[in-house]
């Protein structure tokens, strides 16, 4: 079982430095396709989008590339990882960056962080780019859990999010 | 002298007969130009839902083959596609994929169009001559006609009207557009991707039930148990149907063919929680309307050349170059319908389709490995023999299309 569920109000805020190295940890987790890991990355209310249309924060009465709640992240991982999809199996090989790190504050126990992400994948003789501005809402993880810094939202906007796409058997 | 290189001329009824269809379909650029204008200047060709342009001053941007269009509601409630280039040095006017105007601008030289093309304003108007009207150059205007709500356009003012092209596709129709329960269908959003591989790759796979439980395992592993029965679609009884002009209809699960029927069986598991929220507002007949309409149609109508309804959604094809195909999967929603059951379409939409969907992605992987087997064998054939009448993973689909690709090819 992945996640953890709740906030801690009172916990101390996360400073930057330390929400680039989570958000570093996990561009290697997906990079490696460590995705079991990767789940344990995340609050049990978390939410994982990339939304088609770049602008605007409501997503659920939207259609989007990526809506997942924890059922649909755990199920897109089993997917992945079943050997039984072609385009995961071998997917295409992805090497990310991630820098331009902002922190936007504070609010109700979570931090916020934008961010830019170069990813390359490789697959087929073609190499092919997507950039992306992704921004988190990070939680302290509960005290005695093991676990540091949380996942509460991720929201990956491609730069080209509304124009047409290609498969993608791995995960931004 | 001409100023095009002389080519042998093709034989194109060879490449095509009754169960086989030969490679250089898949491959062949010079084939891929001679469909341009055989098949896309020269028949019906989807592009747009009302539910676009819903509205007196929408537009949306689509092509006609390669050609681009714009597609205009003008102000008495009209349709209209236009050639989306400015008839004095070519400029396109609009860049928008959808939107609200009045005019459209060619940002080079400024000319003006209104929403049926015609020519509004010239700058400096001073410069040309006397003999210059404006009445001769409006924006090219290609024919139009609706049915269902499907928006189609051809370059051809002599052809059939859109009827008689649908022929027996329009029965299908009619019941794929149940899924609105009673609300209007709209276009609610789109899923575009491109995939490395002719066009016909994808015109097929909408008419091939046979590869879906291969491709779709890791899809209907992640489905609930009833769910995977429902999505068992070779173990339904289903069946594939030649509906004439290269259209098709392959019917997967034959219990959801009519919407407004069977609506006293029990709610599927994984819709109760949907059903208990809409049982709040909802006489509990509308609600086992809505639920059952939420699920989409158990059918493909496959329509020639670029257009499918699609269980529960519209998969519009476009063709960018002999192994290049940009397809878009649009989503249907209820129009004004209730919020929970629309958000119900878009997940289960979501789930299957686009970029990262649970199942596009391998299609698409599936279509770019024709394309690059396709390169080996240069006499090679591509089989379309299988399976008989009543059964869902008959090849029936395929081959009236191809019938219909060797009558306008060779017309």
């Amino acid at each position: 079982m992945s996640g953890v569920s709740g906030v801690r109000p009172d916990a101390a805020a996360i400073a930057l430095q330390e929400a680039v190295e989570f958000i570093w940890l996990e561009a290697d987790l997906l990079d490696s396709q460590d995705y079991t890991t990767w789940l344990g990355l995340w609050t049990a209310e978390g939410r994982y989008v990339i939304p088609i249309e770049r602008s605007g924060d409501d997503h659920a009465d939207r259609l989007n590339v990526v809506y997942d709640d924890r059922f649909m992240r755990e199920a897109r991982v089993q997917r992945l990882q079943s050997g039984l999809s072609m385009s995961a199996s071998p997917s295409a090989r992805t090497v990310r960056t991630v820098s331009r790190f902002r922190a936007l504050g504070e609010r109700d126990g979570a931090t916020r962080v934008r961010c830019a992400q170069h990813l390359v994948e490789y697959k087929y003789d073609r190499t092919r780019t997507l950039a992306a501005d992704v921004s988190y809402r990070l939680v302290r993880a509960p005290v005695g859990s093991g676990a540091g810094i949380l996942l509460d939202e991720k929201v990956v906007r491609l730069i080209n999010s509304d124009d047409a796409l290609f498969g993608m058997g791995y995960l931004l | 002298m001409t100023l095009q290189p002389v080519l042998p001329a093709l034989d194109y009824g060879a490449f095509v007969r009754e169960d086989r269809v030969h490679t250089s379909l898949y491959v062949d650029p010079a084939i891929f130009e001679a469909e341009m204008d055989k098949i896309f200047a020269n028949t019906w060709v989807w592009v747009a839902h009302e539910s676009e342009i819903p509205a007196p001053g929408n537009f949306k941007t689509a092509h006609v083959g390669r050609q681009p269009v714009i597609v205009t509601r003008d102000p008495d409630g009209r349709v209209h596609v236009l050639l989306n280039r400015c008839r004095h040095r070519a400029g396109s006017v609009c860049e928008q994929r959808q939107g609200k105007a009045s005019v459209f601008v060619c940002p080079y030289h400024g000319w003006s169009y209104d929403l049926t093309g015609r020519l509004r304003g010239v700058p400096h108007a001073s410069g040309y001559d006397q003999s210059f009207d404006k009445k001769e150059f409006p924006l090219v205007s290609l024919r139009v006609e609706q049915y269902a709500g499907l928006i189609f356009a051809t370059l051809r003012p002599d052809i059939q009207s859109l009827d008689a092209y649908l022929g027996r596709a329009k029965k299908w129709l009619d019941l794929f557009m149940k899924q609105g329960a009673g609300y209007g269908i709209k276009a609610g959003g789109a899923h575009r991707f491109r995939f490395n591989g002719n066009w016909k790759i994808q015109l097929e796979n909408t008419t091939d039930a046979y590869h879906f439980p291969i491709v779709h395992r890791s899809f209907l592993t992640s489905l609930d148990d009833e769910t995977e029965q429902t999505f068992d679609v070779l173990g339904q009884g289903g069946w594939v149907e030649d509906l004439g002009n290269g259209h098709s209809v392959m019917v997967m699960i034959p219990d959801r063919v009519d919407l407004e029927q069977n609506l006293d069986a029990p709610i599927p598991e994984r819709f109760q929680a949907l059903a208990d929220t809409l049982a709040r507002e909802h006489p509990p007949e509308q609600v086992r309307r809505i639920v059952r309409a939420v699920g989409g149609s158990g059918f493909n109508v496959n329509l020639f050349p670029n257009i499918a309804c699609s269980m529960a959604f519209f998969r519009v094809l476009r063709p960018i170059a002999v192994d290049e195909t940009e397809i878009t999967h649009m989503v249907i929603t209820m129009d004004g319908g209730p919020p929970a059951a629309n958000r119900a379409r878009l997940r289960l939409h979501e789930h299957f389709q686009g970029p990262m969907g649970f199942g596009s992605p391998d299609d698409a992987e599936g279509w770019e490995r024709v394309q690059r087997g396709a390169a080996a064998g240069k006499d090679l054939w591509v089989m379309l023999n299988r399976g008989k009448e009543r059964d869902v993973s008959a090849e029936t689909g395929m081959r009236a299309a191809y019938q219909m690709w060797k009558r306008m090819m060779t017309a």
